[in-house]
């Protein structure tokens, strides 16, 4: 425990074991031998067994609890019997009480909820440095500590406090045999060198470093290579404020820094004293038992206690009564003096008592202000204690929390000794220990009360989880032919239409304008029929706010519903950045940015759609063109699903041909791929089979017969229903393929995604040269849903494969019925120009977001072989007959 | 020449002594010796000892000692004290260690 050892361990462990006799080496070999066997044969005990042999050596420790107290004083001549039995009861006592039901063996925690739980793996081989400040009770302290967890220790105590020690190791090992434990579970070195200590550190069979000693010690452990508890030096500031209970704290300060003549590193080292409390506060440590130092006494300190070369405090005077160092360096003080005051003015070099002092010697500070006295502190913890302990007294909250933000230790202790308080358990509800991490302030790995968990190899057994999923959609959805009508309902005060000048000419506009609750004022805004731009949103934001809309209606294809949907979002909440909520996401619930939800104005969104294809009117999608940045910002978030939308065919009886079969390939596309994707759900599933079913048989019609209203219907109902499905599962590979190709060919959406479709459904039907992860999914079931698809159109095949074969191969004859390009070749795109393009286009698919929910994971080197068979349109019978469909 | 397999079975109260019978007849094989582990929950130090220097001898003989039955508990203790590699396991059923009996 006792960091500050510097000054008495001046020689550096050294590093390189040259030195080592070959029989010294045999013989250090033998001692961890010993303990490996006892740890292997320790790893076989169940829990009742270790806490058996632990109550048995905690009763024994506290049985020789004084004997072991008097040979650690006889032998280190370091501080007070009293005190060291104190500490060898509170290290078995205090330990005992915290480590008695604590599980350590097994199953040591478990986190239902988390589907997580922990279980316990003992280190094995311990190889423990013990400190002279603390020789007997650090001892005791460990060895309740390695029982416990099951491992064998050997330890290396300091040379002058080896007797104290192995004694103490010897009474805990005598009785953990007796109760069971394995043979050479403890073991203590003797005589033993730096070079013995350098061997076991490095020892192959030593796992772990417990080095309780000074900073060279645990230099020298963490640099051995093995994994290393380590302590750092201390030196702690106290900040005694002036809203302390000052009888309580000055008795509590000098409890502490006599306590075995302050051997703990723990204790007050230089107290800052506010100036409105200074001269009281040095009072009352003068009635009870100080001597305040005037100056030249101060000066006399600091020459005699202080090594002016290197700085540190003098190792004579650690562990000595404030009596002796003033005999000793000529100071006279009254017989019963406790402890020895010295007023410093500052921290440093300059002050040397500003550093630790591990001896009944306390430098005091007079602060001018709460400022002064923190920034005092914090010098104080910077000249050699940082990570280690700090103590403040004080009744003021803002001042404590002010303290503990800017003073870096592992233990804060609040008015209570800082000694005996963090070493855990009596004062407060520390965990009891006697060896404190430093953090890497003093160069440690934690700044932890070192304990049981730290003595163990703990393993998080981790169940998969079965997380939430959703299905959301618009509250409303009112469909079939003059579904419109149900615009009636909803009360408005001003209405904007958004919409284009087509649907306007074609009178789509004042269909829907008849629908309006008569009392609104509408407003209709015309918007090119593209997607939007920024600066075309923006302009209906003013429009919105201008009228102070309380209803818009977004009448047209994806694109104008896309329009409406992000007017929307910036005439409610005008400070939300396009750009920002574009970030890319993984998943929804985790993601980084966040659409705002406080609004200032409120707005319902009814979609009307006007193709069959996007479903824009449930989904909560909105793409925009930002042609100032020359790209495309995608938003999605639930928060722009449309409020209602109306799936009214009347709008679609006049689509042409080649947009019926382009919206209907995408409809299809969207149910495929949302059918198979990793965030399917049973939920999903039935939407998307059920759009899939209605493409097949209404799809056709719809395009060869445009007037057949059911097919128009149900081509219509299909879209949105496929769009409710893939708003819930998202899209994939298909998607991220088309928008690539699309965007840079000019080439529509729908039509793009024709073009790739059949070669991603063989794709996803084959073994993945790479899984996806999908927490979501049980195994690989895409050929299985397109299996489970071929069935419910009836298309035939015994097995998987062929099910999926007559599923790519109905999917080609929709499309020739269609009359779509079967290559992008057809389309007049030259080899040389699709060759150019390829590595971009690649590039492109793969940043897309669409296809992290793929089944498969796409490869680059597949993505451009999926460009390719497009280009080449290979169809389902080439792909057959090259054996490239194999179902996993 | 011929050959004879040597079976012993292992007590739990006994593993030592009996480890260290199946040593001595060590001489009298040149073939498999197989030490039934089934009886056996835990092993002490005196066990690993004894294992140990069984194994030594085995070695000596050009011998592969087997372990039968020895449990998952007893099997990581042979591990971590790296005994483990100079045995074959074999289990009650098949090869392997067996479950631990309770």
């Amino acid at each position: 425990m006792i960091a500050s050892e510097a000054v008495r361990e001046r020689v550096e462990i050294p590093l390189a074991t040259e030195n080592l006799t070959p029989e010294r080496a045999a013989y250090l070999d033998r001692f961890v031998a010993q303990a490996r066997t006892a740890a292997a044969v320790f790893s076989q005990f169940t829990q009742d067994d270790v806490d058996r042999i632990v109550k048995a050596i905690v009763l024994a420790g506290l049985e020789q609890a004084q004997y072991l107290a008097r040979l650690a004083v006889e032998e280190t001549k370091l501080g007070v019997m009293e005190d060291k039995v104190i500490k060898n009861m509170v290290a078995t006592e205090f330990a005992y009480d915290y480590v008695k039901d604590k599980r350590t063996v097994g199953v040591i925690r478990e986190f239902p909820e988390r589907n997580l739980m922990e279980l316990a793996e003992p280190i094995g081989v311990i190889f423990s440095m013990l400190p002279i400040t603390n020789p007997t009770s650090t001892v005791l302290f460990k060895c309740i500590m390695a029982i416990k967890t099951r491992n064998a220790v050997i330890f290396s105590p300091h040379p002058k406090a080896w007797r104290c020690c192995s004694e103490a190791v010897k009474i805990m090992y005598e009785t953990a045999l007796k109760h069971g434990a394995p043979e050479g579970v403890f073991s203590c070195l003797e005589s033993h060198t730096l070079q013995d200590n350098a061997y076991l550190m490095r020892h192959k069979d030593v796992a772990l470093i417990d080095a309780t000693g000074g900073p060279n010690a645990v230099k020298a452990a963490y640099s051995s290579g093995k994994p290393a508890l380590g302590v750092g030096p201390g030196n702690t500031p106290v900040y005694l404020e002036k809203t302390a209970d000052l009888n309580t704290s000055i008795v509590d300060i000098i409890i502490s820094k006599t306590f075995d003549n302050g051997t703990i590193c723990a204790s007050e080292q230089t107290v800052v004293i506010d100036d409105e409390i200074y001269e009281v506060a040095l009072k009352k440590f003068a009635d009870l038992g100080a001597h305040v130092c005037n100056e030249k006494e101060t000066r006399l300190l600091e020459r005699t206690v202080i090594d002016p070369q290197t700085g540190f405090m003098q190792p004579l005077a650690i562990g000595q009564k404030a009596t002796d160092i003033a005999r000793f360096i000529g100071l006279s003080v009254e017989p019963n003096t406790k402890l020895l005051i010295a007023p410093i003015k500052g921290v440093g070099r300059d002050h040397p008592l500003s550093v630790e002092k591990l001896f009944p010697v306390l430098a005091v500070y007079r602060a001018r202000s709460v400022e002064e006295a923190l920034r005092v502190c914090v010098d104080v913890n910077h000249a050699g204690g940082l990570g280690h302990t700090a103590v403040i007294f004080s009744r003021n909250d803002e001042v404590i929390r002010r303290f503990g933000e800017v003073i870096n230790a592992g233990r804060i202790i609040v008015n209570s000794p800082g000694a005996i308080g963090a070493l855990g358990a009596v004062y407060n509800d520390l965990v009891p220990t006697f060896s404190f991490g430093c953090g890497t302030g003093g160069g440690n790995s934690t700044t932890d009360n070192v304990n049981v968990y730290h003595y163990l190899n703990i393993k998080r057994l981790a169940r998969r989880t079965q997380n939430h999923m959703w299905f959301r959609v618009p509250n409303q959805i009112y469909f079939n032919m003059n579904a419109v009508e149900n615009i009636r309902q909803f009360r408005s005060r001003c209405t904007i239409v958004v919409t284009n000048a087509a649907l306007e000419r074609i009178g789509h506009v004042d269909t829907v304008r008849r629908c309006i609750v008569p009392e609104a004022h509408v407003h209709v805004l015309v918007i090119p029929d593209a997607e939007p731009e920024v600066k075309v949103v923006m302009q209906g934001v003013e429009t919105l706010n201008f009228y102070k809309a309380d209803q818009i209606i977004g009448l047209g294809g994806g694109s104008v519903i896309d329009a409406a949907k992000i007017m929307k979002l910036k005439y409610e909440s005008p400070d939300a950045d396009l750009e920002e909520l574009a970030a890319p996401f993984l998943d929804l619930r985790k993601r980084v940015v966040q659409y705002p939800t406080e609004k200032v104005n409120r707005a319902r969104l009814i979609a009307v759609p006007t193709t069959s294809g996007t479903g824009s009117e449930v989904t909560p999608f909105a793409v925009l063109t930002d042609k100032e940045r020359g790209c495309k910002v995608t938003l999605a978030d639930y928060s722009l699903s449309p409020d209602v939308a109306i799936v009214d065919p009347q709008f679609v009886m006049s689509m042409p041909k080649g947009l019926t079969a382009d919206t209907g390939i995408d409809c299809l596309t969207h149910a495929l791929e949302a059918g198979v994707s990793n965030y399917a759900s049973p939920y999903t599933d039935s939407n998307a089979m059920q759009a899939i079913r209605l493409v097949f048989k209404y799809l056709p019609i719809a395009y060869e017969q445009p007037h057949d209203e059911e097919a128009r219907s149900m081509m219509h109902n299909a879209a949105c229903i496929a769009a409710l499905a893939f708003s819930n599962a998202s899209v994939g590979v298909n998607h991220a393929l088309a928008h690539a190709f699309g965007a840079r060919f000019g080439v529509a959406h729908g039509r793009a995604n024709a073009l790739m479709l059949p070669h991603v459904l063989a794709y996803n039907a084959a073994v993945p040269a790479k899984f996806m992860p999908s927490p979501y999914q049980q195994g690989y079931v895409a050929h299985k849903k397109y299996a489970t698809v071929a069935d419910l159109l009836g298309l035939g095949g015994k097995t998987v494969e062929e099910k999926v074969h007559n599923l790519i191969a109905a999917t080609e004859n929709l499309l020739d019925r269609l009359e779509f390009p079967r290559s992008i070749a057809e389309i007049g795109i030259s080899k040389e120009e699709f060759q150019r393009a390829v590595p971009d286009l690649a590039k492109i698919a793969f940043d897309d977001p669409s296809w992290r929910s793929n089944p498969r994971m796409p490869l680059m080197s597949e993505i451009v072989e999926l460009f390719w068979k497009a280009y080449e349109g290979r169809g389902i019978r080439e792909l057959a007959a090259a054996g490239q469909l194999r179902a996993p | 020449m011929a050959t004879t397999a040597v079976e012993l079975i292992v007590d739990q109260n006994r593993i030592a002594p009996a480890i260290q019978a199946a040593g001595e007849k060590l001489d009298g094989t040149d073939s498999s010796v197989v030490l039934d582990f089934s009886g056996v929950s835990r092993v002490d130090t005196n066990a690993i000892r004894a294992l140990e220097e069984f194994a030594r001898r085995a070695e000596g003989k050009a011998v592969k000692p087997v372990l039968r039955g020895v449990n998952v508990d007893v099997y990581k203790a042979l591990k971590l004290v790296k005994l483990a590699s100079r045995f074959s396991f074999a289990s009650e059923t098949g090869d392997g260690p067996s479950q631990k009996k309770k």
